[in-house]
């Protein structure tokens, strides 16, 4: 951990100086969206100084100049997952839209009614809902693997789930509302011995571990650039390319082209058939340096530094009489999900905002979760590379400080 | 180490968060209808017992936020012996003092609900104060279904 340069990272990351409430930001809503660093804002100013024309169109030498720069942050995100081809990597707004996009080409051409498709107990909204939007569509019924009260997936349920109707097996690589990390390798060799294809939402776990999708043999993983210390607005689809070739396109438009008649269109090739119209363009760029900045501190440190924050502020929260972690996983990642006696969580989250200290008081977009545990919300500490011990110590003093207050 | 927060959080609050005031089930009840926020969680359930258009008895249960709790518990006991009329005129003065609408002369006007004035600098609060006058509003309309204020 003393090797780790955590003060060098916070001086790349200018928000870090701000003031809230007159105290200093302490900013634990990393689940949610992470902050950017000095190379990701520049980098949006350098292309819109420099280096901004349509991709993949203008003969001029600018379009051209920012289509190699576009197509080369295609290149980082391929490597930073290890995708076989950059043909596999579909840029969309986040892991929401890519989910939405499998759901309405994948799941509209392959299911029909009585179908299944399984998710967890655990998903985010944006894993829970487009399948049942598509349920309603087709017929198909969503299926769900259950968790205990650890938050950890009850995999001896798993083998039943997976039926010969079952055409969709869609996990979380790593809850937000819990910090589990599932064990999704072992899930897909599961899945895939009875040939069921699986999508991982990978957009809480990408800013915490390495991902390599031929080692996971995912057949689609999803994730937002916004929590990987990018910009907003831009996120990925990565699919086994025989998988996405045989899909039908997502929105029709400019780019995802090859010929339009007023009778028939040609489809472009891969990635572009699910790229219709201008993209993200400085927000896709960006996202390379992001991928850039992370690799250079490297994701095994990242890692390593995340995991004794998570254990110190675990160890400290256990202490605190009346507070209840919720999801006690043996695989966690850097999120703590709690409750306190008798202290709403909102009021928690206003109280802790008044000494500078940012956390999500809610029911972070998994509300089957928070019934699960019995509980209207939980509030979230959520932690990144750029946080640090002394902060979780001002946290702790403020949990402390507010059980007393409320008496 | 709270002092900022002493405008929202003030003791009568802490109080009525700690002990609310007619928190029991009316079984009785003329007139019942729920409250919930999803978003936040904060969910109760309003119970008035009517003799003509005077309120003659307020309850509630449920669980919420103090801010939320506080409120709801805070009502009942205002709105006791109130005809419909006064307490109507008390929900649109309890509003405007919440959304920073109101002036002084309001202020007093509520009297001792005055304490819940600090949450128009909260804004994403103000739903947690409000949802209790929502649900009598309703109550008061005769309506059945479920009252939110996000």
């Amino acid at each position: 951990m003393s090797t780790f340069p955590v003060e060098q990272i916070r001086a790349d990351f200018p928000i870090l100086a701000e003031r809230i409430r007159n105290k200093p930001l302490i900013y634990f809503d990393n689940a949610a969206t992470c902050h950017k660093p000095q190379a990701v804002i520049d980098s949006l100013v350098h292309v819109y100084s420099h280096e901004y024309a349509n991709v993949h169109r203008g003969v001029h030498t600018l379009s051209q100049r920012t289509s190699e720069k576009f197509e080369l942050a295609r290149e980082k995100v391929q490597h930073f997952i290890n995708a076989a081809s950059d043909k596999e990597i579909i840029f969309v707004r986040g892991a929401t839209e890519a989910i939405n996009l499998v759901a309405q080409t994948f799941g509209k051409a392959n299911f029909k009614a009585g179908d299944e498709i399984l998710i967890s107990a655990m998903e985010h909204h944006a894993n829970i809902v487009p399948w049942q939007m598509l349920c309603q569509e087709t017929g198909a019924i969503l299926k769900v693997l259950p968790m205990d009260h650890q938050g950890e997936l009850i995999l001896a349920e798993l083998d039943a789930l997976l039926t010969d109707k079952t055409k969709l097996f869609a996990i979380t690589q790593m809850s937000n509302a819990l910090g589990t990390v599932n064990p999704v390798k072992q899930l897909i060799a599961q899945a895939h011995a009875k040939n069921i294809p699986v999508l991982v939402d990978a957009a809480q776990s990408t800013p915490h571990m390495l991902i390599d999708v031929q080692d996971l043999e995912c057949d689609f993983l999803v994730f937002s650039g916004h929590k990987l210390y990018a910009p907003s607005g831009i996120g990925v689809l990565y699919g086994k390319q025989k998988i996405l070739e045989a899909m039908p396109p997502y929105q029709g438009g400019g780019d995802m082209i090859r010929k339009v008649t007023f009778t028939e269109t040609d489809y472009n090739s891969l990635p572009y058939k699910f790229e219709a119209g201008t993209p993200s363009i400085a927000d896709t760029i960006a996202l390379g340096t992001a991928i850039d900045y992370i690799q250079h501190i490297g994701m095994a440190n990242i890692a390593a530094y995340e995991a004794e924050l998570l254990e110190y502020a675990t160890e400290q929260a256990q202490a605190i009489n009346g507070l209840r972690i919720i999801g006690t996983a043996k695989e966690k990642g850097a999120i703590l999900s709690f409750t306190l006696d008798r202290i709403h969580p909102h009021d928690i989250g206003t109280m802790l905002d008044s000494l500078g200290i940012a956390i999500r008081a809610g029911h972070h977009c998994a509300m089957p979760v928070m019934d699960f545990f019995e509980v209207p919300a939980t509030a979230r500490a959520s932690f990144a590379m750029y946080n640090t011990k002394a902060e979780i110590d001002v946290l702790m003093q403020g949990i402390q400080s507010l059980i007393e207050v409320f008496g | 180490m709270f002092d900022d927060l002493r405008d929202l959080y003030q003791e009568v609050i802490f109080d009525h968060n700690r002990n609310p005031r007619n928190f029991r089930e009316m079984p009785n009840a003329d007139r019942k209808v729920e409250g919930f926020n999803p978003l936040c969680g904060d969910r109760l359930t309003l119970f008035l017992k009517m003799q003509g258009d005077v309120i003659t008895d307020a309850s509630f249960q449920g669980s919420g936020c103090a801010i939320s709790t506080a409120s709801v518990s805070l009502m009942t006991e205002i709105i006791k012996d109130k005809t419909e009329a006064e307490a109507d005129a008390l929900f649109q003065q309890f509003h405007a003092m919440t959304t920073g609408k109101g002036d002084d002369a309001n202020l007093e006007a509520v009297g001792k609900l005055a304490v819940l004035a600090g949450v128009r600098e909260y804004p994403a609060r103000v739903k947690c104060a409000t949802l209790a006058w929502h649900t009598l509003d309703a109550a008061l309309k005769n309506q059945q279904q479920a009252v939110s204020t996000e």
